[in-house]
């Protein structure tokens, strides 16, 4: 069976290569540096599961130690713009054939190859289907792309470092915050904060509750980075015992209107993997994709208060 | 009452992104001050951290698109999607991005999330075509350039949160589902998936009048 290890062990590959091309990168100071970082990644993903758990947390302090030091500025040599614009007159519209395989297969990998079987047990990893369909599509469109383009030897994996070095430390900081909701849960910060919460405002009016259990959910959503950690915690305090079981509200309105208040805090927190990825991929200053979210999050949020006070109850 | 003091990481994130340190600094120091006040000894926060980690690491396989697009950026991706922005009479940053907009939260809502995404959508494509669609107005500048693309990647976001849980068979509508019988309530997937239609015509209807307001602030609008 094919399963999300062996995903690991590409992207590993690839990190391994990021690391050795950085050790050769004489014109970046920190060469070092960063040669360990990306090193310590590549091998996070080719040997995590033999290191276990408490090496694999050595590791990831690690990668913060010399991460929170700076990787230096690498040097990649890539081609300028005015080459891009000729190359780009020359390929033309093939040069978005590769980029629309990677969603095709992606997709057509979902669909199909939870069906299929060898000898009786399924190919691939059922549970991580997605991941594996993403990164055989990568791998697919990689491939038809050398074949178009015939990049000289070595160009794929420093184009993929100049990319990766953009990203920058920032790239494990998904992860690391993941490992932060590990330990908040075994703390028992939601409890915590769901019985502070259920103490404030055990007999208050609908509205209030209703508004509090929505705007819980996003700033909840705000402190974990992810509405699917919030989401237990404000249920089990506030949704189902307040808003449907004492005022009677519909089950699937407040879950699914609470659920949607959480991602309007997602679009406001420094804290989820999807504001830091594109922050860091389009080289954009701290804060300006929260900044182009807030005041939508912000009125949606709002509207979403009021849509759960006149559907809940009424329907 | 250990439980209350659980709460001592919150601060340190809060004080920790205030005063700029480097965020992966501030998120290991919260876990690290959250575990020991849960009464946890050393050994067993780092072997959470490492837990967490390694469990999380399908989250980075999205970086092994890079080495691709940074070729296809070598031979041009960028400058041909601007050609093709440029070609397109009458595009302004904010009809491309209402367009993408609505596309993302359709898509969503009929399950196909992987149409989309920040690197594999908004880097080599969205983005650079919005930029062009300012050019063509005749405003640039570094500002409005990082503006464009602050709102390229906000608008996959946007359209995929609220596209996503109207399909009934992804993973938010079963963990609300699966939340809510836990506490003893019953909840079909289907209601649960239907009920998030309003709230997604609102975000559309607000985001949409937004990046209207963008062209006008860029410019654009009146001029055309």
């Amino acid at each position: 069976m094919i399963g999300v290890r062996a995903v690991y062990l590409i992207v590993g590959a690839f990190f391994a290569v990021v690391a050795i091309t950085s050790a050769r990168d004489r014109g970046n100071p920190k060469r070092w540096r960063a040669t360990a970082f990306w090193g310590l990644f590549a091998a996070s993903f080719l040997a995590g599961d033999r290191l276990g758990s408490f090496g694999s947390g050595v590791l990831a302090i690690a990668m913060v130690a010399i991460g929170g030091l700076g990787l230096g500025a690498s040097r990649v040599a890539t081609t300028t713009s005015g080459q891009r614009e000729a190359s780009a007159a020359r390929f033309g519209d093939r040069l978005f054939v590769p980029i629309l395989i990677v969603p095709v297969v992606t997709l057509a990998g979902t669909l199909a190859l939870p069906w299929i079987e060898v000898g009786g047990a399924p190919l691939v990893e059922v549970k991580q289907v997605t991941v594996i369909s993403m990164a055989l599509g990568t791998v697919v469109a990689a491939a038809v792309a050398l074949a178009m383009f015939r990049p000289p030897p070595g160009a794929m994996p420093q184009e993929g470092r100049r990319l990766v070095d953009q990203v920058g430390w920032a790239a494990i900081l998904p992860q690391l915050l993941a490992a932060l909701g590990a330990v908040f849960a075994a703390a028992g910060v939601g409890q915590a904060i769901g019985g502070l919460i259920g103490h404030a405002l055990p007999h208050a009016d609908r509205l209030a509750v209703v508004a509090v259990f929505c705007v819980g959910m996003a700033l909840f959503t705000m402190i974990m980075g992810n509405a699917f950690a919030a989401f237990p915690v404000l249920a089990a305090g506030i949704g189902c015992p307040l808003i449907v079981r004492a005022f009677g509200g519909n089950p699937a309105i407040v879950g699914s209107i609470g659920m949607l208040s959480g991602y309007c805090g997602t679009l406001m927190t420094p804290m989820a993997s999807h504001n830091i990825i594109p922050t860091a991929l389009l080289g954009l200053p701290p804060g300006a994709v929260i900044r182009a979210q807030a005041p939508t999050a912000l009125i949606v949020l709002t509207a979403n208060v009021g849509l759960m006070y006149f559907l809940a109850f009424r329907f | 009452m250990s439980h209350l003091l659980s709460l001592l990481g919150i601060p340190v994130i809060l004080i920790g992104l205030a005063a700029r340190l480097n965020p992966l600094v501030v998120v290991t120091a919260a876990a690290i001050v959250t575990g020991l006040a849960g009464g946890m000894d050393v050994v067993a926060i780092v072997s959470l951290i490492g837990k967490g980690f390694n469990d999380a690491r399908y989250i980075s396989v999205v970086f092994l698109i890079l080495p691709l697009i940074g070729l296809l950026e070598r031979f041009g991706l960028q400058a041909r999607a601007r050609t093709l922005a440029a070609r397109l009479a009458g595009l302004s940053p904010g009809r491309l991005l209402i367009a993408y907009l609505a596309a993302r939260q359709l898509t969503a809502a009929l399950g196909l999330l992987s149409l989309g995404g920040q690197a594999t959508m908004v880097r080599p494509l969205i983005a650079p075509m919005a930029e062009a669609a300012a050019d063509t107005g005749g405003k640039g500048g570094a500002a409005s350039r990082d503006l464009i693309r602050a709102h390229a990647a906000a608008v996959d976001n946007i359209g995929a949160f609220f596209g996503e849980d109207i399909f009934i068979a992804l993973g938010s509508v079963l963990l609300i589902q699966a939340v809510l019988e836990q506490n003893g309530v019953r909840a079909p997937p289907l209601a649960i998936a239907l009920w998030a239609i309003p709230t997604a015509l609102v975000a559309f209807a607000v985001h949409a009048a937004r990046l209207r307001r963008l062209d006008a602030r860029l410019g654009q609008g009146r001029a055309r």
